[in-house]
């Protein structure tokens, strides 16, 4: 099933919860909505799935029109993002729920039902829990139960919201992995929106950055990484030095000092450079674009976390491999290995 | 393996240690919010205790004295009275009537309070407090202004034959006026709370709005009705105020039991008043009973664990 999403605005009150949004996800995908609280992202999900309509706009499923349809009819599995499984019911109540709603003429005998939702108890590997109540399950638990019930329907399309975002470190780590390998399985188009990079960068095929309502870079983990479309993507994604320069003449500068940067095809006027921080070289006194004095050294996993401050005035962090001699009071040259930088 | 032992063992120690001086300290803390000498604290609760008893407990037993006070036959004898018997009748239709109807306006208005935003909205939440801020005498004169031969609708009402004051359908409006706001009252908060995401769930999964309703919505709320139908109930069998300015005190026919109960006294006929007054003092015990019962399924229904 491919969506088609065209010129989708929303607006809350005077806030735009969507402000033109365009979008096509292909036949199979499993695509990140990825952006800050307020980006919109919950509410593009939300109208795809017919609990929300849009102000203006299209939207198209296999190139038919979708809005013309209710939630009910839209067969699209939904998974809420505090589950929304159904307290009164036991597991195996909540996963047929689906099934036993169908109009009669449809509906699957008894027997089938049971299989069924035996079967999907099986596929999110619950099956013991078949008995139990919402309430006596663990996040991870009740994450996996909400999926197998959005799956009973056999929907056209699989939304996610927030789907590990209330689960702790361990556990989220542990369903990312599985839920990839889910949809390796099961292959049904997928959408799940979330704020966390690292969540997207892992799981997706495609990832979509919003921000303010707006759509601001689509593309694979490695691109939106690599390559960011603009100053907010290179902001949001990866750990990111951001400094206020000027462009002039082909100099680009830091407050009064010229930096030893190539700006060709730049625009004058006032920029911000971006460089990750673990891409900021550390050298001699003199031998790098900046200099700066390290301040604060701390020892972060795999690298050592050092807070420089920049003759310019400006203090920034810098990731150095461990092997690296740096010590409080030394000052340092630094190279970008690569940076960009966005103009405005 | 040893040594390894050797450590656990060492390091439960000083943990188990730990955890009992906590413990010592936090009954310390609770021991220093007690300020009040001992003497103080228990003339405190003897106040309590003693005032509770006096207004509460022995007007209560009073009732029940009086009404036995010439022997369980003359009791039952009261109860068997016609005029009697047609009083607890005529208060089990009213509340009945009542009831019914409050469930069912009860739970549309919390519904669209707790689950859609329109204009208006804190406007209607006043409005369901209307009943319980206004005397329920007001209330009763309010329908006689409408209904009354001298009211708006009184000739047209006249002419076409249609008895509402001084009649069962307006002591039946009456209280269900005074009593609106119970089960409405009972599941706003409830509903808010539960929000609007199992209906989506539900909705999404290919339910109809019945279904949704009947399969999500109302198990939710079910301990949350009873609630509310209960206090309800109570309020509507006991209302007096109300009810007696539109029933016209027609023996027989349009006394419920609280009008029938002063009536009784009034005419010095004590063990017949208070024979009547035990029934209500009984479904006053009944319901505290049933109130305590529900409020405890009430708690266990909401899940700390969902938020």
């Amino acid at each position: 099933m491919t969506i088609e999403v065209r010129n989708l605005v929303k607006t809350f009150g005077s806030f735009k919860a969507l402000d033109g949004v365009d979008l096509k996800v292909n036949d199979g995908e499993l695509l990140a909505l990825l952006g800050p609280s307020g980006s919109g992202k919950t509410t593009l999900l939300r109208i795809i799935a017919g609990l929300d309509w849009p102000d203006s706009g299209e939207l198209l499923f296999n190139g038919e029109d979708a809005l013309a349809q209710g939630a009910r009819e839209r067969h699209v599995g939904f998974v809420f993002q505090h589950y929304a499984l159904f307290r009164h019911m036991t597991v195996f109540e909540n996963v047929a729920f689906g099934l036993r709603v169908q109009p009669r003429a449809i509906r699957k005998d008894e027997a089938t039902i049971r299989a069924r939702v035996k079967e999907l108890l099986d596929l999110v590997q619950l099956d013991w829990l078949s008995g139990r109540y919402p309430s006596q399950l663990s996040g991870g638990q009740r994450q996996r139960i909400a999926l197998a019930r959005a799956l009973a329907i056999e929907p056209r399309i699989l939304l996610l919201d927030e789907p590990f975002g209330a689960l702790d470190a361990k556990v989220r780590k542990e369903l990312r992995r599985w839920l990839r390998s889910l949809h390796h399985e099961i292959h049904v188009t997928s959408i799940f929106v979330t704020h966390d990079q690292e969540e997207a960068l892992e799981v997706a095929n495609r990832v979509v950055v919003m921000d303010k309502g707006r759509i601001e870079q689509i593309g694979s983990p490695d691109d939106v990484y690599e390559s960011p479309a603009s100053a907010f993507v290179h902001g949001f994604i990866g750990e990111s030095i951001e400094l206020p320069v000027q462009v002039e003449g082909g100099i680009v500068r830091l407050g009064d000092r010229p930096l030893a940067l190539a700006a060709d095809g730049l625009a004058p006027g006032a920029s911000r450079l971006f460089v990750r921080r673990h891409d900021m070289l550390v050298g001699p006194p003199g031998s790098g674009a900046f200099e700066g004095a390290v301040q604060h050294v701390r020892n972060f996993g795999p690298v050592q976390r050092a807070e420089v401050a920049l003759s310019g005035g400006k203090t920034i962090e810098i990731d150095a491999p461990r092997d690296k001699e740096l010590r409080a009071g030394d000052t340092i040259g630094l190279e970008p290995r690569r940076y960009r930088i966005f103009a405005g | 393996m040893t040594m390894q032992m050797a450590d656990s063992v060492s390091l439960a120690a000083p943990d188990a240690e730990a955890r009992a001086k906590a413990r010592a300290h936090a009954e310390a803390a609770r021991d220093n919010l007690r300020t009040e000498p001992r003497p103080v604290r228990i003339i405190i609760i003897a106040l309590a205790m003693i005032f509770l008893s006096i207004f509460v407990v022995l007007p209560l037993v009073v009732v029940f004295a009086q009404a036995f006070s010439k022997g369980i036959l003359a009791y039952f004898a009261a109860l068997a009275e016609p005029e009697a018997l047609a009083a607890i009748k005529l208060t089990l239709i009213v509340a009945a009537i009542s009831v019914g109807l409050n469930l069912v306006f009860g739970l549309v208005a919390a519904w669209a309070i707790a689950k859609f935003d329109f204009p208006g909205k804190i406007f209607l939440i006043t409005l369901i407090d209307l009943p319980f801020s206004v005397s329920p005498v007001i209330s009763g004169l309010v329908f006689v202004l409408l209904f009354g031969a001298q009211g708006y609708f009184g000739s047209w009402l006249r002419d076409h034959d249609i008895q509402i004051l001084f009649a069962v359908p307006g002591i039946a409006l009456a209280t269900t006026f005074v009593t609106f706001p119970f089960v409405a009252r009972a599941l706003i908060p409830l509903m808010q709370e539960q929000g609007t995401q199992e209906e989506e769930a539900a909705i999404s999964l290919g339910a109809s709005g019945l279904q949704t309703f009947f399969r999500v919505t109302l198990p939710n709320i079910k301990w949350g009705v009873l609630y509310g139908v209960l206090l309800c109930n109570a309020r509507a069998m006991g209302e007096f105020g109300a009810v007696s300015v539109v029933s016209g005190h027609i023996r027989g026919e349009t006394n419920t039991m609280p009008l029938l109960v002063e009536i009784l006294y009034n005419e010095y006929q004590f063990v017949a008043a208070f024979a009547i007054a035990s029934l209500l003092a009984m479904l006053a015990l009944i319901t505290l009973i049933a109130k305590t019962v529900l409020e405890r399924h009430l708690h266990e229904g909401q899940d700390p664990s969902d938020h």
